[in-house]
């Protein structure tokens, strides 16, 4: 896989080669979760499902969801992955 | 007595005018299609209909009310959106073939009858696998091929159902049927094949592989009119005959749910959006199978967000597929340097879809989730709200990440032609309309609308759960516990067609074969030698053996579908 350092940019750098521009990226990242959680200390959310009642449920579930997610998705991969000429043999 | 033009014959004569045009003209036909198509619909009187006998039947080509006539004009945006993403095209095959495939989507939304629908369901299977043909490949020829059968095959299984009903009826008339009880007769078994006919262009779950097996094989702009049409007339269909259908709701939960896992794992980009496209499709079903107003008006105004935002997403992927010839997530990445528009259009589609407030999918996919939660359907809300989550990670993030951003490939392509910035930009600005002022969406859909999206309560919670999905994936990938992208392919329900079946076919031929042998080889050395030439001409790697596979695999999907009639009856 070619490098960064090999592409063809005559020298101009670009907004993500600057490793401090992605942790910028996950700085507004953690900011905007943040700011959710504490809005929901001043926003009241009816509650129609059980689960609802849970404290920052939504943060929680969507966390949780995606976690989960990918490490299953991943066991997965070890059962299902084939060559990519799998079927043409 | 008709003041206006079938939709779908303006469709038709289009693309009989672009087969024999080329050029700047042929473009000008083409872009003329979907407007004068949509001119028109607005003219159509809502009484108008339009009746011609075929064979002793009574068809019923025009039905109009607000369901279809929001399909109706969906169809014709999607269409002219695709015609304008696929002017650089200089291929005559894929021009007449996406405007006849888009005439037929229209003659199956205006269908009044079974008839006719099933009629305009076979054109969509026989025009669109030019689109996958086009790509004129031999994988992209082999898809097509397990395409057509499986998508002739749903229409064979209506036609069977539609005789049954009409047995059990005395009328071919589309209206609701929901589902009934074996012991009911024909109509019980009409209800059933129907459902199963449908169910496969739905992608019900198991029945769902040809649309992840095809959709990324076909030509760039060939997946972008694909996307639009044939699933989303299953889903209007759907709601036609069987709202309010109980066992929908699981279905759907089921198809919201098992994509996504498909999704992560997948390498081939315009693939995980075929594996997310069955995704919101469950929300879709999930809907119609609740059957309330605000469950069938959140199903149809998200299959025409769905349209739009996933059109976006497509277009985004071919048109990367276009510059740089690649589409797998381990081969590009970076390309946000050289091909900024088209990254910034993709990330609206991603907003999209993955209902960020002020984008499309806020204000549809959210009235099926209360319409759950109302019907107290509580385990099936959880599992669409894991699929909201999900939906976000693998087509939210995952596609722009791994296209545009994640490691630099080194590729520098050209921006994409300004046809294509042109459809993405109109379909992007649709997405952020839609999203941001709802109200007109609204206003047509077949249902009122008493829901308002825009509480202060919704946009906390859908932050919520975005921007945690979102830390999960930065946390994933900063402990190096995300999966990287591979080359590979993972094997879903198709194994069992295009490995299993074929597999027990050749042993059981095999074994016939050293019987028989065994059997000629009691006869002497001259039989067993004329017969050890035939079996060189026609055994597995014999001259004419060679043409076994294709016939094999046509057989055994033949059985399969047969299998799929049989097991509905008992």
């Amino acid at each position: 896989m070619a490098q960064n350092h090999h592409a063809p940019d005559d020298g101009k750098t670009h907004m993500f080669d600057k490793p401090e521009n992605v942790a910028r990226v996950r700085y507004a990242l953690y900011a905007l979760c943040a700011i959710s959680v504490v809005a929901e200390l001043f926003i009241h959310r009816h509650v129609d499902h059980p689960w609802e009642v849970i404290p920052f449920f939504y943060c929680i579930y969507g966390f949780a969801a995606c976690v989960i997610l990918v490490l299953i998705a991943k066991e997965m991969r070890k059962v299902l992955m084939r060559d990519e000429d799998y079927y043409d043999e | 007595m008709m003041s206006s033009l079938l939709p779908f014959s303006i469709f038709f004569i289009g693309a009989g005018l672009a087969l024999f045009t080329k050029g700047i003209l042929r473009a000008a036909i083409m872009l003329a299609i979907p407007i004068v198509g949509a001119i028109n619909l607005y003219m159509t009187p809502a009484d108008a209909a339009s009746n011609v006998t075929l064979l002793g039947y009574q068809l019923d080509l025009l039905r109009v009310d607000k369901l279809s006539l929001l399909f109706g004009y969906l169809f014709h945006l999607a269409a002219f959106l695709g015609i304008i993403f696929s002017l650089h095209v200089e291929d005559r095959v894929q021009h007449v073939a996406g405007l006849v495939y888009a005439g037929s989507a229209l003659g199956a939304v205006f269908a009044g009858d079974f008839i006719t629908l099933f009629i305009f369901w076979e054109l969509l299977a026989v025009s669109s696998v030019f689109l996958i043909l086009a790509r004129r490949t031999e994988r992209s020829y082999g898809a097509a091929m397990r395409y057509l059968l499986i998508q002739v095959g749903s229409g064979v299984i209506m036609l069977a159902g539609i005789g049954l009903y009409a047995m059990a009826t005395g009328s071919t008339t589309i209206k609701q049927i929901g589902l009934q009880n074996w012991d009911q007769g024909f109509a019980g078994m009409a209800s059933w094949l129907l459902l199963l006919a449908i169910g496969i262009k739905a992608c019900f779950p198991l029945l769902h592989n040809w649309l992840t097996d095809a959709y990324p094989e076909a030509t760039p702009t060939g997946t972008v009119f694909l996307s639009a049409f044939t699933t989303k007339v299953a889903i209007y269909t759907l709601a036609r005959t069987f709202a309010g259908t109980e066992l929908l709701v699981y279905i759907g939960a089921g198809m919201a749910m098992f994509p996504i896992f498909f999704a992560v794992i997948e390498n081939d980009l315009r693939r995980v959006l075929a594996y997310s496209l069955i995704n919101q499709v469950g929300f879709m079903v999930v809907g119609i199978g609740i059957g309330t107003s605000l469950a069938v008006n959140g199903a149809v105004s998200h299959a025409f967000n769905d349209v739009i935002f996933k059109g976006l997403l497509f277009m985004s992927m071919g048109a990367v597929l276009y510059r740089t010839g690649k589409i797998n997530g381990s081969e590009l990445g970076g390309l946000y340097k050289s091909m900024p528009w088209t990254t910034g259009f993709c990330m609206v589609g991603a907003a999209s879809i993955s209902a960020f407030p002020l984008f499309s999918g806020f204000v549809s996919k959210s009235m099926v989730m209360v319409a759950a939660l109302e019907e107290h359907h509580s385990a099936v809300w959880l599992a669409l709200l894991f699929a909201s989550a999900g939906v976000f990670h693998h087509a939210g993030i995952k596609i722009p990440y791994f296209a545009f951003f994640a490691h630099d490939s080194g590729l520098r392509p050209k921006e994409a032609p300004i046809n294509m910035l042109v459809a993405m930009g109109l379909a992007a600005a649709i997405c952020i309309f839609n999203g941001s002022y709802p109200w007109l969406l609204y206003s047509m859909l077949p249902y009122p609308v008493d829901y308002q999206p825009y509480t202060a309560a919704h946009v906390l919670t859908q932050s919520q759960l975005l921007f945690f999905s979102a830390l999960a994936f930065v946390w994933l990938q900063l402990r190096g516990l995300y999966p990287p992208e591979l080359p590979g392919i993972n094997i879903d329900a198709e194994w069992f067609y295009r490995r299993a079946l074929p597999a027990i076919g050749h042993w059981g031929r095999n074994a016939a074969a050293a019987v028989y042998n065994e059997w000629l080889g009691l006869r002497g050395a001259v039989v067993r030698g004329a017969n050890a030439g035939l079996y060189r001409l026609h055994g597995p790697d014999g001259v004419f053996g060679r043409t076994w596979p294709t016939g094999r695999m046509a057989f055994w999907t033949t059985v399969m579908l047969g299998a799929y009639v049989l097991t509905s009856y008992f």
